[in-house]
């Protein structure tokens, strides 16, 4: 490819002056500017946090303590469960986002009325400030005076405490993630669908295929790129999610929701700079632990 | 889909009831507290407000604590637009040489790029960066920040989207005698018309949307963003519920412009960053 620009650049020479014609219409230094706002912001930082995570550190000066710190994350029962939590986490949201994400789309791409303002009113919160969202909620989930247990109330049924319980609290918070964000999993979805020839389900409608047939065998094979976005950026993001845990429940009660995260956070706060930071690289690794092998796994069998 | 079947009016009349009270109801209900008065709201449930005190809160929101929320919406305003800008120019850029140039270093680049996409920022070793070169709890600094942490998402989509610049043209302007700036700035920025649209309203619901940047690089209350008032509030007005839902509200009021104006962009934008990643 670089040849091209090279024969471009000589094939005119006689009728231009000289100068110009040196340089590549593509010079490298236009990448410069945001190479080095991404480098200083962004790697440098990611780099260093190897170092300063075995550092007992200050931000000022720094002492080497080896893997102390990682000790300590592992040993303190309040640290390490946030890596369990923050997998819960993730799995139980982009779980949901697949499969309520699929339903939805599978309905609003159907013969269907007011799909124009279901699916605005569906992907709406995406774009509402998740602290926002969060403290609606956190009003909306009160164990006794909440509009959701009121009405579940209504229909007889005595909804759980939420927030303000240890077993709940982890799974209200995801519940609230999976309303926000269950619209873009859904406009992904839709896009996949509609990209699958009307032909197809024609063909499968003809030789005497149901709903379900053709949803299985049609719908959801050729869906899977959009199944493995809505994967992808829901773990990703999931793995990730601080603000709306922290507007909701702040980790409690007791530790019982809180992630790698919101445990990042805690440490800074409390001045514990290189165990924070330890928990920052944890949460990287284990990132790259998840995304690494559904990317090269999902890569592999698309070229077959 | 070509096709399309007779609707089902039982099945669509359900579905419309269902996301009204699934999607709507939360909002209502930001709307109804915002307009009670105190003891009202303290009752939280769902219900039309007996005395409407929607313009009183509005004023007791916007007075708090020295006008502190026109403060966090200039704030807020600076760093979005800032931060924007800038990332629109130099993503363009960047994305427009990475794309046309096809070599080990720009697929190496790729590399790095996607893993801005996936990899969580290394927050307090971000904070050491800042306060090495003294723009910790700084605008510029969270502006800097931002821009880095949008970029690799930037980049992406408009490499994407300038592939499907034929070459010609550039050849054409080159031949022409337009160098490379020129070239950029005069020919290809202004084909790049939908994709920066797309990029541009995107990114500002991110940015206006942050928290955790602002929480971790820009602390203390003269520097505060909307979302940092918002959570601020919780503490403040521990029983002033309407003047808490009064600031949800007023906080919400931008992106939903935004929404209703650009949907479409803000929605392909979405899937296509996704579908990249």
């Amino acid at each position: 490819m670089t040849t091209v620009t090279g024969a471009v650049t000589e094939a005119p020479a006689t009728t231009v002056p000289e100068p110009a014609r040196r340089t590549s219409p593509y010079p490298y230094w236009f990448i410069l500017p945001g190479g080095v706002i991404f480098t200083v912001f962004f790697l440098v930082p990611s780099v260093m946090a190897f170092w300063f995570s075995l550092t007992r550190w200050t931000l000022f000066d720094q002492e080497f303590i080896g893997l102390d710190n990682y000790v300590q994350f592992f040993r303190e029962p309040a640290l390490s469960s946030g890596l369990r939590h923050t997998l819960v986490y993730a799995v139980t949201t982009s779980g949901l986002k697949v499969v309520l994400g699929m339903a939805l789309a599978v309905l609003l791409t159907g013969p269907i009325l007011g799909r124009g303002f279901m699916r605005s009113v569906a992907f709406f919160p995406v774009l509402v400030s998740t602290i926002g969202v969060g403290l609606t909620f956190q009003i909306l989930m009160h164990p006794t005076r909440g509009v959701i247990n009121q009405a579940l109330d209504l229909i007889g049924i005595t909804g759980p405490a939420w927030l303000v319980d240890p077993d709940w609290a982890l799974l209200s918070v995801a519940f609230v993630d999976v309303w926000q964000g269950v619209g873009l999993a859904t406009v992904i979805y839709m896009a996949g669908i509609l990209s699958i020839p009307g032909e197809y389900f024609e063909a499968a409608k003809m030789d005497g295929a149901g709903a379900w047939h053709r949803f299985r065998n049609i719908t959801l094979p050729l869906a899977k790129p959009a199944t493995v976005s809505v994967i992808l950026l829901s773990l990703i993001g999931g793995l990730r999610k601080f603000d709306l845990i922290w507007a909701m429940t702040k980790g409690g009660p007791g530790f019982t929701s809180d992630v790698m995260a919101s445990v990042i956070y805690k440490q800074y706060q409390a001045g514990f700079y290189g165990l924070s930071t330890a928990g920052n690289v944890v949460l990287f690794l284990l990132v790259i632990l998840i995304a690494l092998p559904l990317f090269w796994f999902f890569n592999r069998r698309d070229d077959q | 889909m070509s096709t399309r079947p007779r609707p089902n009016y039982p099945l669509s009349g359900l579905a419309v009831v269902l996301f009204g009270v699934v999607f709507l109801v939360p909002f209502g209900f930001i709307v109804l507290t915002a307009g009670k008065t105190a003891q009202e709201s303290a009752l939280l449930d769902f219900s039309w407000p007996t005395e409407w005190a929607f313009v009183a809160n509005l004023q007791a929101v916007v007075e708090a604590r020295d006008y502190l929320l026109i403060i966090a919406f200039i704030n807020s305003t600076i760093l979005t637009v800032a931060s924007v800008t800038v990332v629109v120019i130099l993503a363009a850029m960047a994305g427009f040489v990475l794309q046309r140039r096809r070599s080990r270093f720009t697929r190496a680049a790729n590399l790095i790029i996607l893993s801005g996409l996936v990899l969580p920022p290394a927050v307090v070793p971000t904070i050491w960066v800042l306060q090495r070169i003294g723009l910790f709890k700084t605008m510029p600094g969270l502006i800097l920040v931002e821009i880095a942490y949008a970029m690799a998402f930037c980049v992406l989509l408009f490499q994407a989207f300038i592939a499907g610049i034929p070459k010609e043209m550039d050849e054409a302007a080159t031949i022409d005698g337009a160098g490379p700036l020129s070239l950029f700035f005069r020919v290809v920025f202004p084909l790049l018309r939908p994709i920066i649209v797309t990029v541009v309203v995107v990114q500002t619901v991110f940015i206006w949307n942050d928290f955790t940047s602002p929480l971790y690089f820009l602390p203390g209350d003269e520097n505060a963003t909307v979302q940092l008032t918002l959570f601020n509030f919780q503490g403040q007005y521990a029983s002033s519920y309407n003047l808490l839902f009064m600031d949800i509200l007023l906080v919400t009021v931008p992106p939903l412009i935004m929404f209703m104006i650009f949907q479409r962009q803000i929605v392909s934008g979405m899937v296509a960053g996704s579908v990249k990643g």
